[in-house]
C-alpha cells in the first residue's frame, strides 16, 4: 500500500508547461541516470513494474499451493460464487475505463474531464470494495467461511488479497483526486496519474485472472 | 569532472529527522547497519548458550534460570529451551543478519553514491522499510516474552509442528505466532527495499555510468533485490498461510489425522510438504541474498588491494546473473529427505551441481585478480581473502550435500551445520567484516586500527575453522542435528571431545568479537584522520569527501569517463584510474 503511494509521489520531476498551472513543487534531480533529467520519472515507472513483478510472485505462489492443495487430497468441495462477483467485476472494469479516459483528457489539456473522470473511476472503485464486502457477507450467510473447506479458504485468502492490494490502490487514487484539486497536476505533470492508472489496471487484470481460476479450479 | 546544473537536497536539521526518521540513504544503511549489529551479538549469545548446554548438560547454571525459570529449572536447560535458542539463533542471523547488513546496510550506504546519484529513488519508502525491519525484529524478540516462550521449531518453521498451535509444545503458541507475524512483516520491508534497490540501479545512474561499468558490488546488489523481490513475495504467501493455519482453522499444511499430546488435531487435508516447496523456493535464493554482496565486495576489495583489474569483469557480471538466475531452480535440493520422486531428485541434483559454474568460475577469477599482483595486506583484505577461503570450503561440501544418495545419510547431521555455516554464515559475515574495514574511512571519517583489525581477523578466521570444520567430522560419523545433547547416546560419546573443542574454539571466537567492537568504537571517536581516497580505490565514494556531505556530490552530477577497477594501467600517470578521471 505504501510503495504505490510512495511511487505516485515520487515521480513529478518533469517540468510544468501548462498554461494557467502553477509551477510543480520543486524536487530533489537523484541523478542522471544516463543524461536527461527524467530519472524521477523514469523511476517511479521502472519502481511501479517490479512492484507489480513482486505482486505476481505473490499471487502466483498462493495459485500454486492452491493447485497442489486441490490436487493432494479428497476434501476439496467448490464453493459457488456469490453472483455479486460478476456485478463487482462489471464495477471495476468501469472504474479502469474512466481512469483511462481521465488519463487521455488529461494528456489532451482537459483538466476538468480529467477531474470528473478520476473522481468517477475512484467511486467505482470504492464501490467495488464495498461490493466485495457483500461477497462475503453473502458466504457468511450461506455458512461458508475461511476454515470450511480448502476452497473457501483460498476464496477468501485470494479476494481478500486482491482487496488489500486495492485499498493501497485507492489511496494512491486519492493522493492524485488531492493533488489535482491543488493543481499540481497537469498534462506535462502526469506521472502520479500514469503510475496509480497503471497499478489500478494490473489490479484490474488480477482481477480477471482471480475469477477465472475461482470459477475454473475454486 | 562534473557536471554543474542540479541544485543539493536541503539538509534536515532537527536530531529526529536527521538521526531517527531520516529520508538519508546513508543514515539509514548506517540504521541497517547497527541493527544487524544488535542482532549478531544477540545470535551469537544465543549459540554460545546452546553449545555450552550441549557439552555440559547437567551442569546447573542460575543464570539459565534466572532467564528462564520453566525453561532451565533448576539451572538445567530443558530440550524444549534448547531448541527455542535454536530457532531464534537461526531466524536472527539469516534475516536480521546476513538479509539486513549486507544488502540493507552497506547497498543503502554506497549503492547511491557508487553510482553517481544522491540518494534512492524513493527516500520515503527507504525509511519506511527500515523502520518496518526493526518493527519485526521487535516482534521477533517479543516471542521471547511471551507465556511459553520463544518457538522451537526451527528458522524453517515447518508444519505441521509450527502450524499446530501451544499443543505442540512451549512456544508453539504465541511465540510461533509471533515468530510467523515477524517474518510476514519482515518480508515487506524486504519487498519495499528491493523495489527501490532495482529502481535506483536502473534508472539514477550517473552520465557515463554504464552497466558494464557499474562496480561489482553495485551489481550483487541489483541481482540481491531481484533475488528478494521474487523470493520474499512467496515466504510472505507461505507465511500468511500458516498463520490461518494457525489461527483461523484453515488445513493448507496441516494433515488429517494427527495426534500432538494425547490430543487429535481438528484439520484434514493439508500438505505439510507444500509449505517445503514455498519455503524453499524462497529459502535457497535466500542463501545467495545473503551471499552475493559478500562476493561484490571481495572482487571490491580483491582488485583495490592486489592494484589489479578484477579478472574478467564481464565473466564475473553474468556469473553474478548466472547465480541469481539458477538460484531459483535448485530448492528441492533441500528436501530429498521428503520423498520426491527420485527422477525430481536427480533433476534437482544436477541443476545444484550446474550452479558450481558460475561460482567456479568468480572463484578462479578472483585467483586470477590476485595472480601477479601488489598485495597489500590491509585488514580489509585479509578478510576478502578469508570470504574466499570460507566460501570454497563451504562449497566443496555443498557438492557433497547436492547428491541425493549422499543427503540421505548427512541431512540430519551436523555435517550439514558445517556446511552452512561455513557458507552462508561466516563466509557471508566476512564480508561485512571486510567491508566494514573498508568503508569506514568514508562512512565516518576517521581509519579503523590495523593492529586490533588484524589481530580480530587472525583470531577469527582460525577460530571459526576450529568450530565449523570438526562439524563436518562428527556429520560424517553419524552425529545427528538438533538434539539438545547426547548423554543417552553411547556412540556419540566418543565424539564429545571434539564438541568441547567446538565449544571451547566459539567461546574464544566470539570473545575476539570485543577487539572487533572496542576496534569499532573507538576508531569512530580516535580513530586516524581518513582522507578522501585511503585505498586509493578507482570508484566513485572516493572521489568525494569522507564522510560524504549530505547530497553526495554536491548538487553536481559526476560524470563517468572509466570502469570501475583501472588498475596498473600501462603508461598511466599512476597505479590507478578514478572513475571521474578525464577520458
Amino acid at each position: 500500500m505504501s510503495a504505490i503511494a510512495e511511487l505516485s509521489k515520487s515521480g513529478t520531476g518533469l517540468p510544468a508547461c501548462h498554461s494557467g498551472s502553477p509551477p510543480p513543487p520543486k524536487t530533489v534531480d537523484r541523478g542522471g541516470g544516463g543524461g536527461g533529467g527524467r530519472a524521477s520519472r523514469r523511476a517511479s515507472i521502472t519502481g511501479l513494474f517490479v512492484l507489480f513483478a513482486a505482486v505476481t510472485m505473490f499471487f502466483a505462489a498462493l495459485t500454486s499451493a492452491m493447485v497442489v492443495r486441490r490436487g493432494l487430497s479428497d476434501d476439496w468441495v467448490s464453493t459457488a460464487l456469490p453472483g455479486v462477483l460478476w456485478f463487482n467485476t462489471a464495477l471495476l472494469l468501469a472504474s479502469s475505463a474512466a481512469l483511462e479516459a481521465g488519463h487521455r483528457k488529461l494528456k489532451s489539456g482537459d483538466r476538468s474531464r480529467f477531474n470528473l473522470y478520476w473522481t468517477a473511476g475512484s467511486i467505482l472503485g470504492a464501490c467495488f470494495l464495498g461490493g466485495q464486502y457483500f461477497a462475503w457477507s453473502e458466504l457468511n450467510a450461506r455458512g461458508v467461511y475461511v476454515f470450511t473447506n480448502p476452497s473457501s479458504s483460498f476464496f477468501y485468502v485470494l479476494t481478500i488479497a486482491h482487496a488489500v492490494h486495492l485499498v493501497g490502490g485507492i489511496l494512491a487514487l486519492l493522493y492524485v483526486g488531492v493533488q489535482a484539486l491543488r493543481l499540481r497536476i497537469g498534462p506535462a505533470v502526469r506521472t502520479p496519474v500514469e503510475v496509480a492508472s497503471y497499478y489500478w489496471h494490473f489490479m484490474d487484470g488480477l482481477w480477471i485472472y482471480l475469477m477465472l481460476l475461482l470459477f475454473v479450479w475454486g | 569532472m562534473s557536471s554543474p546544473s542540479v541544485h543539493a537536497h536541503q539538509a534536515p536539521t532537527g536530531f529526529i529527522r536527521k538521526y531517527i526518521f531520516s529520508l538519508d540513504h546513508k543514515v539509514i544503511g548506517l540504521q541497517y547497519y547497527f541493527l544487524a549489529l544488535f542482532s549478531v551479538f544477540l545470535g551469537m549469545a544465543l549459540s554460545l548458550l546452546m553449545r555450552w548446554h550441549m557439552v555440559f548438560p547437567d551442569m546447573k547454571i542460575a543464570f539459565f534460570e534466572k532467564l528462564w525459570p520453566a525453561g532451565a529449572p533448576g539451572g538445567v536447560m530443558t530440550p524444549e529451551l534448547y531448541l527455542s535458542l535454536m530457532t531464534m539463533h537461526g531466524t536472527i542471523m539469516v534475516f536480521f543478519v546476513l538479509t539486513t547488513a549486507p544488502q540493507s546496510g552497506f547497498g543503502n550506504y554506497f549503492l547511491p553514491i557508487q553510482i553517481g546519484a544522491e540518494d534512492m529513488a524513493f527516500p520515503v519508502l527507504n525509511m519506511l522499510s527500515f523502520w518496518t525491519t526493526f518493527l519485526a525484529l521487535v516482534v521477533m524478540v517479543m516471542a521471547f516474552f511471551v507465556e511459553g516462550g520463544a518457538p522451537l521449531g526451527g528458522w524453517t518453521a515447518y508444519p505441521p509442528l509450527s502450524a499446530v498451535g501451544a499443543v505442540a509444545g512451549p512456544g508453539q503458541g504465541a511465540g510461533q505466532t509471533l515468530w510467523v507475524v515477524s517474518i510476514a512483516i519482515f518480508c515487506g520491508a524486504s519487498l519495499m527495499g528491493a523495489i527501490n534497490f532495482i529502481a535506483t540501479t536502473i534508472d539514477l545512474r550517473a552520465p557515463g555510468m554504464s552497466l558494464m561499468r557499474l562496480p561489482l558490488t553495485c551489481w550483487t546488489w541489483l541481482i540481491t533485490a531481484i533475488l528478494g523481490l521474487l523470493g520474499f513475495a512467496v515466504l510472505l504467501s507461505a507465511g500468511i498461510l500458516l498463520l490461518l493455519d494457525r489461527t483461523a482453522g484453515t488445513s493448507f499444511f496441516i494433515p488429517g489425522g494427527l495426534v500432538f499430546s494425547d490430543q487429535i488435531i481438528n484439520h484434514k487435508g493439508g500438505s505439510p510438504l507444500l509449505y517445503q516447496h514455498l519455503f524453499w523456493f524462497f529459502g535457497h535464493p535466500e542463501v545467495y541474498i545473503a551471499i552475493l554482496p559478500g562476493m561484490g565486495v571481495a572482487s571490491q576489495l580483491l582488485s583495490t588491494f592486489s592494484r589489479k583489474p578484477i579478472f574478467g569483469y564481464r565473466a564475473m557480471v553474468y556469473a553474478i546473473i548466472g547465480i541469481g538466475l539458477m538460484g531459483f531452480v535448485v530448492w528441492g535440493h533441500h528436501m530429498f529427505m521428503s520423498g520426491m520422486s527420485p527422477y525430481s531428485a536427480m533433476a534437482f541434483s544436477v541443476l545444484t551441481m550446474c550452479i558450481g559454474v558460475p561460482s567456479a568460475i568468480k572463484t578462479f577469477n578472483w585467483i586470477g585478480t590476485l595472480w601477479g599482483g601488489k598485495i597489500r595486506f590491509t585488514t580489509a583484505m585479509l578478510f576478502a581473502l578469508g570470504f574466499v577461503s570460507l566460501f570454497v570450503s563451504g562449497g566443496i561440501s555443498g557438492i557433497f550435500l547436492g547428491q541425493p544418495a549422499l543427503d540421505l545419510y548427512f541431512h540430519d547431521t551436523y555435517f550439514v551445520v558445517g556446511h552452512f555455516h561455513m557458507i552462508m554464515g561466516v563466509a557471508a559475515i566476512f564480508g561485512m567484516f571486510a567491508g566494514t574495514f573498508y568503508w569506514f574511512p568514508k562512512m565516518f571519517g576517521r581509519m579503523m586500527h590495523e593492529g586490533m583489525g588484524k589481530l580480530h581477523f587472525y583470531l577469527t578466521f582460525i577460530g571459526v575453522y576450529c568450530i565449523f570444520t570438526p562439524m563436518h567430522f562428527v556429520g560424517v560419523a553419524g552425529n545427528p542435528r538438533r538434539y539438545a545433547d547426547f548423554k543417552e547416546f553411547e556412540f556419540m560419546q566418543n565424539l564429545m571431545p571434539l564438541h568441547v573443542f567446538m565449544t571451547w574454539a566459539a567461546v574464544a571466537t566470539a570473545v575476539a568479537q570485543i577487539i572487533f567492537v572496542i576496534n569499532l568504537v573507538w576508531s569512530m571517536k580516535s580513530g586516524a584522520k581518513a582522507p578522501d581516497n585511503p585505498w586509493e580505490s578507482t570508484t566513485l565514494e572516493w572521489s568525494i569527501p569522507s564522510p560524504p556531505p549530505f547530497d553526495n556530490f554536491g548538487g553536481k552530477h559526476p560524470i563517468v569517463n572509466h570502469g570501475p577497477y583501472e588498475y596498473g594501467v600501462p603508461g598511466a600517470p599512476k597505479d590507478h584510474i578514478m572513475q571521474t578521471d578525464p577520458a
